[in-house]
This record gives C-alpha cells, structure tokens and sequence, in this order.
C-alpha cells in the first residue's frame, strides 16, 4: 500500500519499552472500533498467513479478550489481555500475557497502553508495549511467529519469481 | 577437591550466566559507552577505563558482564588483553527487533485496507 502515513517503531531498551506509532487514513471512531470490536479485531490483527481467533470479549475496565493466533497448520497460540483502563475514544489499557487454553496467564506478561488522536481526518495511535524483561519478550515472538514469518517470506519470494518470469 | 572446586565454580558461572539478560546488559549507559567504545578497536581495561570517572574495578565489572553474554571478546595479545565486540551478537539483538516489526507493519496494512472498506460501506 502506498502513503505516506507515518510508522514509527523504536525500543527503549532502558526503558524496557517498545514505542509503536502509525497513523491511518480514516476517522477517530472508525480506528477505535477497528480497536475495541472483536468482529474488527479479528480481521486485522493477526499477521497474514495468521488467523486471528476472538473467544471472549468484554471491552470494559475488568473486562479481558481471550483469543488465538492460529497458524496455517491450525496451532493455536493463547493470548489474555485483561483491561486496566478505558478512557473511550482516547485511551485504553491493557495487561497482556500469554495462556494455555483453560486461560491460566503464563507471567508476567506486559503493559499495553493506546492513544488516539485525529487530525484533519487521519488517526494517529501510539502504543507504548512494557516489558519486565525484553529478552523474554523475544523468546516468545520467537515461539509465536518464527515459522509463519519465514513462511510469508518464502510466499513472497515465490511470488516475486513468479513475477519477474513474466 | 581441586577438580571438585572448579566443577562447582563452572556450575555457579553457568548459572550466572543464564541470569544475564542480554537487554539488561545494554541497558546500562557505562556499557552502552563501552560498547560504543570498542566497536572502533580492541582495546585494554586500562585503556577504556581511562575514559571514564569510574574506578577500573567498576569497568572491569561492566567488561565481565558483556564478556558472560558473550558481547564482546578478549584477546591476549603479549602480555596485554584486549577487548573487542562480538558484532555478530550485537546483529542478532536487531534481528529480533525487525522481527517485531515486521509484524506491526503487516498488521497495520491489513488494517488500512480493512478500513478503507469500512469507510466505502458507511458511504
């Protein structure tokens, strides 16, 4: 996709924080639904070849979403983000943590904070992802995503030398 | 007992070196200063500790905790070490990073076209 909507991703590494800014070519209440709706949710959210499968979702302070990242294989990867903190249309909270299946956290997880913002009809949302411990942070995108990342990868490739043979 | 003295000193410097969080060894400035340091040339403990207020006792301290997660090197040269970085080690810290990326990128480009379709419906 071509734009030039800003994207912004760097780590502070003594901060233990990933900071995560992009701005999107739509209103405020649109990207906040895009958001805060499971429906929304799990068409985006997981990265492609990736399912995004939302069990439960209660948006509201207490609340939680439980959901899945489901692999091309069908292997499911569990995920508890509880709500610490809503503020609608500015600001939400959450605590994240990946489980098993009955929903048992596997601690300690991370703090997720959004805001949003509008200007001129394009929305701007900054995440700020906290972590007790980067490197197990990179322990688990590596369980996670490894195989269906080197997988798009591979589609990719095979897609670019399909293209340039024509 | 000599041999069984070093088992257990081996056994508590793996341990040690589980412990060691490779992000949490960056995280200090001293080190981040080392490392900035050394990643122009090998150098001394002396040498390096001559560019900071620190005592060498501290700077030898830093240099033994990027040693265990394997940041940098040393090299006996005569009768002087020398340290030097593992830049391969310090590319894999990155390669993770852009990993992470890569995912919040794709993710977000799903999502612009998912709303610009929103926004054609609502039309």
């Amino acid at each position: 996709m071509t734009n030039n909507l800003l994207f912004d991703f760097s780590v502070d590494k003594s901060k233990k924080t990933v900071f995560i800014t992009r701005e999107f070519d739509a209103g405020l209440s649109l990207v906040w639904d895009a958001f805060t709706k499971k429906e929304i949710l799990d068409q985006w959210w997981a990265p492609k070849p990736y399912a995004s499968k939302t069990k439960v979702m209660d948006f509201k302070v207490g609340g939680r979403r439980f959901y899945a990242m489901v692999s091309p294989e069908g292997q499911e990867r569990w995920v508890l983000q509880k709500y610490t903190s809503i503020s609608p249309k500015t600001n939400f909270k959450f605590f994240n943590a990946f489980a098993d299946e009955n929903e048992n956290p596997e601690l300690p997880g991370s703090e997720w904070d959004h805001t949003f913002s509008e200007q001129n009809g394009t929305t701007k949302v900054s995440i700020a992802i906290y972590n007790e411990s980067l490197e197990r942070m990179e322990k688990q995108i590596e369980m996670g995503f490894k195989e269906g990342f080197t997988m798009t990868l591979n589609y990719l490739e095979e897609l670019l030398t399909t293209l340039s043979k024509k | 007992m000599r041999i069984y003295l070093q088992l257990i000193s081996c056994a508590i410097k793996n341990l040690n070196k589980m412990r060691r969080d490779i992000f949490q060894a960056i995280a200090d400035p001293t080190r981040r200063a080392i490392i900035t340091l050394i990643a122009l040339q090998a150098m001394t403990p002396n040498a390096i500790a001559d560019n900071f207020h620190t005592t060498r006792q501290s700077v030898s301290k830093h240099l033994r905790i990027l040693t265990e997660c394997e940041l940098v090197k040393q090299e006996q040269k005569g009768r002087e070490i020398y340290y030097s970085l593992e830049i391969e080690k310090m590319k894999e810290i990155d390669k993770w990073l852009e990993q992470l990326r890569k995912i919040w990128e794709t993710r977000f480009n799903q999502l612009d076209k998912l709303l610009s379709t929103m926004k054609k419906q609502k039309k």
